[in-house]
């Protein structure tokens, strides 16, 4: 088996089918709400208009819901499939997630969205309208604990390593589903996806006004969307804040190369504008962003909230430099010496079991302590240098910067878009503003999508961050069997895509046609 | 037993149960079967409609069957899933053009055709049953596989689970898991047909008779059964007995002498199973045999695994490694995780009872064509 090669393209395989599952996720989280409100607005006033409206955002909802569920379908076994090691090493925590998500939110979503859309005349109104709000709550818990596994990723907590079984086991399942990454992760995640769904809405609606058809259904679908993707935004930009001060304590090397940071200072800037040097190395005196134009003590404010508080680089973080204003240690560790104390921790844990085996307590003894005492880095033994740990600057550097600019665009959109729709009407009769709204819909998923390519590709090589890099994480499968699957997937994916984005067209074009509020 | 035993013991049959209800809700894959057998286009959508209702049930149970494996038996699915690599990968391909072909199949613009969807359905309903039944036979027959947990130590070749270079379809090639996947296959496609007898008025426009399919489909699977029993019975397995993995002849028929009541619920089962067939096959208007079926398979289902994994039993045997065979015991998550939960599976129950009250609420009246003509969200 070529390990690298195998690595290289079971973590392409796993970005593709978690990339396409986020593309329709977003909206399936989003639309509910918006699609539950509609309703809740039909059941308290009783006025047809409503209940029509309900269903036109109901059917696109489930056009797209369909290949949400099944790109999850694969993303879930792709854990045992693709990265079998990972799931011994971590499934004993893990797995407990993926079981909760599967017991508590696919069930409620699975049951309820069938009345959603078939229960009109078998179930009472009330019965109905509980169906979509089930369905709804239902899609963002299974977000929580997908969410919740995909923050103990980046922050392993409450756990601890046990050697006979030579994996680690959960001792705190609070520190685990409560743990403030995931919390902060899964309300970044969930309040984008309001954004988009606003998005979505809203750009349907303008191509509707600018056709100049079902202007009135239009207008109301637009005034929600502006609300409910403004909130949206604005949660999503304060959590984002919560974000970043996450990541700059537990995760610093994301941190360092999203922003293309070598060399930290006390009231570090925030780069602005500016190019990555691709040709940059660790410790090399080349310069790391061209045509920089930055932020005076923006990284120190997005970090600590602090305008004059440390901020490492990536070379400070490799040679373990620890400063802050405040006395506070930031790090202390260099990656020579974490690489030291994981084969330190492996070769102990070697020893440990040969000692075991001879049934030699007190050598097991001193060589699990050992194991104890270097654990913390065990993930570090993988690698032959400390840059084998830096993830990939460029594209972290340039998806946090695509993310934030159109997040910003959009805050300015929605702001736009509520006021317009309250004390600027005339303004929804302007083609500009239908098509800006038109073009947002790609822009939005750009946004969405740039956001967890910061996530992932900033936290590589790891895939349980300090314990478990993506070459020990991975199962024993040929490469090209994994390129096989790969080509398969993405060609799938993509008709499937196709067919999608061709049915919503269609449909949005001919019941635009038909009065969609009767 | 240890309190970590009794816990390993009640997962086992929680995936027992999860495993034995994702058998029963196959009469969806087994009805999608059905389409292409005479059905007028009135009657397939009548048929894709009915189906279609039940369809995310089934999807979910898979992937619940997937995430209680993960939480409860890493092991396994650490070596199940990494190693039949392109089994579980044709499944899932196979679940995949289901998900989404219910939604697409009628819609304008769908680009492929609505054929295409339907023969997405088809091969759903018939490479979806044989090679889920192909998987659970690995359990019974056992594969190519080792498990070496201190590889974790080799950075140069660290993955603790391999497997035939063939990567499952070696599985498909062996004969006894075919014969499971078959006898699978004919059971959801009995179901099927049981279910539309029940979820549905009006059969006129399906071809041959719903019933006449029972029978024949019904026929087929017992007899099926009743080899693949046989097979079962004189197959060797591995006990753990002593600190070690013992070969055993007719290991499951030592395990069915010693846990008889599951011996008894497999005949109970079994016997209900044919009573659903026969009662629907030769009554013109008798409609639930669905249920006596159906939960008569759960029943068989439920024993066969439990008769595979207790009484140390290797529930997946190494054909080339007796030593890397999985148990309940060697395979399960550590006594924190199991204990947590076992606390999480007290809400089973509350989630069962609200898909029965919908389903009740849903299904209380068969499905008709004017209905699926009306609804603006017919498939």
């Amino acid at each position: 088996m070529d390990l690298l090669s195998t690595v290289d393209w079971s973590r392409a395989q796993f970005a593709l089918t978690a990339m396409y599952h986020w593309l329709f996720v977003p909206l399936t989280i989003g639309l509910s709400l918006i699609v539950a409100i509609m309703e809740t607005i039909y059941y308290r006033t009783g006025d047809e208009r409503w209940k029509g409206l309900t269903k036109f955002w109901m059917t696109l909802f489930g056009i797209n819901f369909a290949i949400g569920v099944a790109t999850g379908l694969i993303l879930e076994f792709e854990f045992g499939t693709n990265w079998s090691n990972y799931s011994w090493f971590v499934g004993d925590i893990f797995g407990a997630p993926l079981a909760i998500e599967g017991i508590f939110a696919f069930f409620l979503e699975a049951t309820f969205v069938a009345v959603m859309f078939f229960g009109w005349k078998k179930v009472s109104p009330g019965f109905h309208l509980a169906a979509t709000w089930l369905t709804a709550f239902g899609v963002a818990l299974s977000a929580w604990w997908i969410l919740v596994a995909n923050a103990w990723m980046q922050y392993p907590v409450g756990m601890e390593f046990d050697p006979d079984q030579m994996r680690n086991v959960m001792t705190d399942f609070s520190a685990v589903a409560l743990s403030p990454v995931a919390v902060n992760k899964f309300f970044h995640a969930v309040f984008s996806t309001w954004t988009l769904a606003g998005v979505f809405v809203a750009g349907v609606s303008a191509w509707m006004l600018w056709r100049k058809r079902n202007v009135e259904a239009s207008r109301l679908s637009l005034r929600i969307a502006s609300w409910v993707g403004l909130a949206g935004i604005f949660l999503t930009l304060w959590t984002g804040d919560g974000s970043a001060v996450n990541v700059a304590k537990v995760q610093p090397m994301k941190l360092a190369a999203m922003e293309g940071l070598y060399d930290g200072k006390v009231g570090q800037e925030l780069v602005g504008f500016g190019f990555v040097n691709t040709d940059k190395r660790p410790g090399d005196s080349l310069p790391a962003i061209k045509a920089e134009i930055s932020i005076p003590y923006g990284l120190s404010v997005l970090a600590n909230h602090d305008p004059h508080s440390f901020v490492p680089g990536i070379n400070d973080l490799i040679e373990g430099v620890s400063l802050t204003p405040q006395g506070d240690t930031v790090n202390t560790v260099s990656y020579a010496e974490r690489i030291r104390m994981g084969r330190t921790a492996r070769e102990a844990l070697a020893e440990y079991g040969q000692a075991r085996q001879a049934g030699d307590d007190a050598a097991a003894a001193a060589a699990l302590k050992t194991v104890r005492e270097n654990y913390r880095y065990f993930g570090y033994g993988y690698f032959d240098n400390p840059e084998d740990a830096v993830p990939p600057v460029a594209m972290t550097f340039y998806s946090f910067r695509v993310m934030v600019v159109t997040g910003g665009y959009l805050l300015l959109l929605f702001i736009a878009l509520v006021f317009i729709s309250y004390r600027k009407t005339s303004l929804l009769e302007r083609s500009w503003l239908h098509w800006l709204c038109i073009i947002s819909i790609p822009l939005v998923w750009i946004c969405s999508q740039a956001g967890w390519v910061l996530a992932e590709v900033g936290r590589q090589p790891w895939t349980i961050q300090d314990l478990l890099p993506v070459q020990a994480a991975v199962s024993a499968i040929p490469a090209d069997n994994v390129v096989l699957t790969f080509c398969l997937f993405a060609v799938l994916f993509t008709m499937l895509l196709a067919a999608e984005i061709s049915i919503m067209l269609r449909y949005i074009s001919r019941k635009s046609k038909t009065d969609i509020m009767a | 037993m240890t309190e970590l035993q009794t816990l390993q013991a009640y997962w086992w049959l929680l995936i027992a149960v999860i495993g034995a209800l994702l058998v029963f809700l196959l009469f969806v894959q087994g009805g999608q079967s059905m389409l292409f057998c005479g059905a007028t286009p009135e009657g397939r959508k009548l048929m894709v409609n009915s189906l279609g209702r039940k369809w995310e049930l089934t999807f979910t149970t898979l992937v619940l069957f997937g995430g209680a494996f993960f939480a409860s038996f890493p092991l396994f699915y650490s070596t199940s899933f990494g190693g039949a690599y392109w089994l579980w990968m044709l499944i899932l391909l196979s679940f995949v053009l289901q998900a989404v072909s219910y939604e697409y199949r009628s819609k304008p613009g769908n680009i492929y055709g609505s054929g295409t969807f339907d023969a997405f359905l088809l091969f759903n309903g018939i490479a979806g049953c044989v090679l889920l039944g192909v998987a659970v036979g690995t359990l019974f027959f056992g594969a190519e596989f080792t498990v070496t947990k201190t590889n974790l130590l080799n950075p140069g070749a660290p993955v603790i689970s391999s497997w035939a270079p063939t990567h499952g379809l070696e599985a498909i090639a062996n004969w006894r898991c075919i014969l499971l996947g078959v006898m699978l296959f004919f059971l959801a496609r009995t179901q099927g047909a049981l279910y539309f007898i029940n979820n549905i008025n009006d059969h006129k426009d399906f071809g041959i008779s719903l019933r006449n399919r029972v029978l024949i489909s019904g026929t087929v699977f017992a007899i099926l059964f009743v080899g693949f029993m046989v097979v079962l019975m004189r197959v060797p397995g591995l006990r753990f007995v002593g600190g070690r993995f013992v070969e055993e002849q007719n290991i499951y028929l030592h395990n069915a002498f010693d846990m008889w009541p599951l011996s008894a619920m497999i005949v109970v089962g079994a016997l209900m199973v044919l009573f659903g067939i026969y009662r629907s096959a030769f009554s013109s208007r008798y409609r639930y045999g669905i249920w006596w079926t159906g939960i008569g398979s759960v029943l068989v289902v439920i024993a066969l695994l439990l008769l595979a994994g207790y009484a140390d039993t290797a529930y997946m045997r190494s054909t080339i490694d007796p030593a890397s065979s999985l148990t309940i015991a060697n395979s399960s998550s550590s006594l924190f995780t199991l204990k947590t939960m076992a606390y999480v599976s007290i809400g089973v129950p509350f989630v069962l009872a609200y898909i029965v009250y919908v389903w009740y609420k849903m299904n209380r009246r068969p499905l008709t064509a004017a209905e699926v003509n009306a609804d603006s969200h017919s498939y």
